[in-house]
């Protein structure tokens, strides 16, 4: 296929791609934007095999081995290891880049080097900063990856003189790109080059490392930002538009979605990536807290709920945890069943993953007319006869709002506190994720129900069905 | 010329990704996180160039190990979008 043809090619799949994210940004059209996404894909898969001088043996094999694991992948993960798995093909891509930009280096250091052809330290820079932000992408993706899944702990991580390594590993970084332009040819320059892959991947490791679980919705939607400008980067590389155009729109709108994460915490970009949050003493901070949790039965709560006429259900990461997403709407039915007004209040960053609860609660089908967002349910609060916190932490905790001295201070939450009575589904009395006091735990009005989410629901279903 | 033009292309399309998504509900975020993330796999293009056209041994195996890991990105990302708003669009057909 002639290059005309076959950039046409490229530019007709980079505007499917606009059209597919631009409908996966509404409910009625998602589902057909990302097939339409999908298909720009394999427009720009398959013009690529067309490309005259192919050699196709290890492409078949490549393209089929990559097709069945990455389709039973899918297909067998459970919802709630949704977060886990996005971060996991994210560092993949993220790698890939690596590769890409590394194969293009390779060609040009067997051919006699990159110095003297046309634009050679454009060239050497933009192989090299691929290099560079596709390893970031990736060893931070799979960090993330082990926090999501468990496999490392999900609190944050400070390892001795954590700040000085990471500061020390970003000049190197922009050391070594610098290095890698001036002379990026000989020994001495893959050496570089080796450095940066090195520093990238260091980077990646001790720049998510250090942030607490409750923080994973900012990195996660921040790392698919990067693995985007990852592939664009390779794209000036190789010099191939269609890999600029893509993975610069999903640099974008990843970066778009990463400001909507951290405003939905109140702090800025900067605090979340370097402050280790939660990582202090939380609990020596702040004010003290009065009273003490009053713990309930389930039957207790059966009665309270029996004679509520509003109810709020404010699911976090713990309903994803205990996989209680059925049992809560069979829960939330029965409610209704019962004449009660039930709705699920949706906090932006509840979970781990950006939406993560509305995913869940899909899964489980609750209509999406029950399911609202913070902003909306708050000024209903004080008419709410119960609301009902099932793993919600951070984002119901009043000290947000009233106690200047806390961590989480000027964060917006759902206002649980203003409702009458409060039941919170918890798994022990330990503090949260975040180590942080919940002081809606010590309010009059609260009632603790300690145990796994799950079993707690079902409980509280089989009260009903009695 | 060809490198202006190339800067010029990026330059338009960032423009073009800010504007594109300014207002998503938060229930689709995870969904536009997951589809977005497949679209990045376009890598696999650059992967598939240099697994099948490079002359040296080397090259053709870093591009190897990227093609595979690019079409797990890419058919496990659209995938599990697609799974994920699946669940979405059932109950859109069955309101209440």
């Amino acid at each position: 296929m002639s290059g005309v043809l076959l950039n046409i090619a490229y530019i007709a799949a980079a505007v499917l791609f606009i059209f597919g994210i631009k409908m996966l940004g509404s409910a009625g059209t998602a589902r057909r934007g990302n097939l339409i996404s999908a298909a720009g894909m394999l427009l720009a898969v398959v013009v690529t095999l067309m490309k005259s001088g192919m050699d196709y043996q290890w492409i078949w094999i490549g393209l089929g081995v990559g097709t069945i694991i990455g389709f039973v992948w899918a297909k067998v993960v459970k919802m709630t290891g949704m977060p886990e798995l996005v971060a996991l093909f994210n560092g993949f891509g993220g790698i890939a880049s690596v590769f890409v930009a590394w194969a293009e280096y390779q060609k040009y250091f067997s051919e006699g080097g990159i110095l003297g052809i046309e634009n050679d330290t454009f060239t050497a820079v933009v192989i090299v900063v691929a290099t560079w932000i596709g390893a970031l992408t990736f060893s931070g993706s799979i960090i993330a990856w082990g926090k999501l899944s468990g496999k490392i702990g999900g609190s944050p991580t400070i390892l001795p003189n954590q700040r000085l390594i990471a500061v020390v590993l970003a000049l190197l970084s922009i050391a070594s790109v610098v290095a890698f332009g001036w002379m990026p040819d000989g020994p001495i320059g893959y050496g570089i080059f080796f450095a940066v892959l090195v520093a990238g991947i260091g980077l990646g490791i001790f720049g998510v490392l250090p942030i607490g679980g409750g923080d994973m919705p900012v990195v996660i939607s921040l790392l698919n930002s990067l693995s985007g400008l990852a592939a664009s980067a390779a794209g000036f590389a190789i010099q191939n538009n269609v890999l600029i155009v893509a993975g610069c729109l999903v640099g974008c709108s990843g970066l778009i979605l990463t400001l909507i994460m951290c405003k939905a915490m109140n702090r800025n970009l900067a605090n979340v990536l370097f402050s280790g949050f939660g990582s202090t003493g939380a609990s020596a901070e702040g004010e003290e807290v009065e009273g003490e949790m009053k713990a309930a039965s389930t039957s207790d709560a059966y009665y309270v709920l029996e004679a509520a006429q509003s109810v709020v259900i404010i699911p976090g990461y713990g309903m994803a945890v205990a996989q209680a997403q059925h049992a809560v709407k069979e829960l939330g039915d029965l409610l209704e069943e019962n004449g009660a007004e039930v709705f699920y209040a949706i906090h932006p960053v509840a979970g781990r993953m950006p939406g993560h609860m509305n995913v869940l609660l899909a899964e489980a089908d609750v209509p999406y007319e029950q399911l609202v967002e913070m902003d909306s349910i708050n000024p209903r609060m004080p008419s709410v006869d119960v609301a009902i916190v099932i793993g919600a932490n951070d984002v119901v905790n009043p000290a947000a709002s009233d106690d200047s001295a806390s961590p989480i201070y000027g964060m917006p939450i759902i206002k649980a506190n203003e409702a009458r009575t409060v039941y919170a589904l918890k798994r022990g009395k330990g503090a949260g994720f975040s180590g942080l006091v919940n002081k809606l735990y010590f309010l009059e009005k609260t009632r603790m129900l300690y145990g796994d989410a799950k079993e707690t629901v079902t409980a509280l279903v089989s009260e009903f069905k009695k | 010329m060809e490198l202006v033009l190339l800067l010029f292309i990026f330059t338009l399309a960032a423009f073009l990704g800010f504007e594109l998504i300014a207002k998503v509900p938060s229930q689709l975020h995870t969904p536009l996180m997951s589809g977005s993330n497949a679209i990045s796999g376009i890598t696999i293009v650059g992967a598939i160039t240099a697994t099948g056209m490079s002359d040296s041994m080397i090259a053709q195996c870093l591009g190897f190990v990227a093609l595979v890991l690019a079409t797990i990105n890419v058919v496990g990302g659209y995938f599990v979008t697609d799974r994920m708003l699946a669940m979405f669009k059932k109950k859109e057909k069955a309101p209440k």
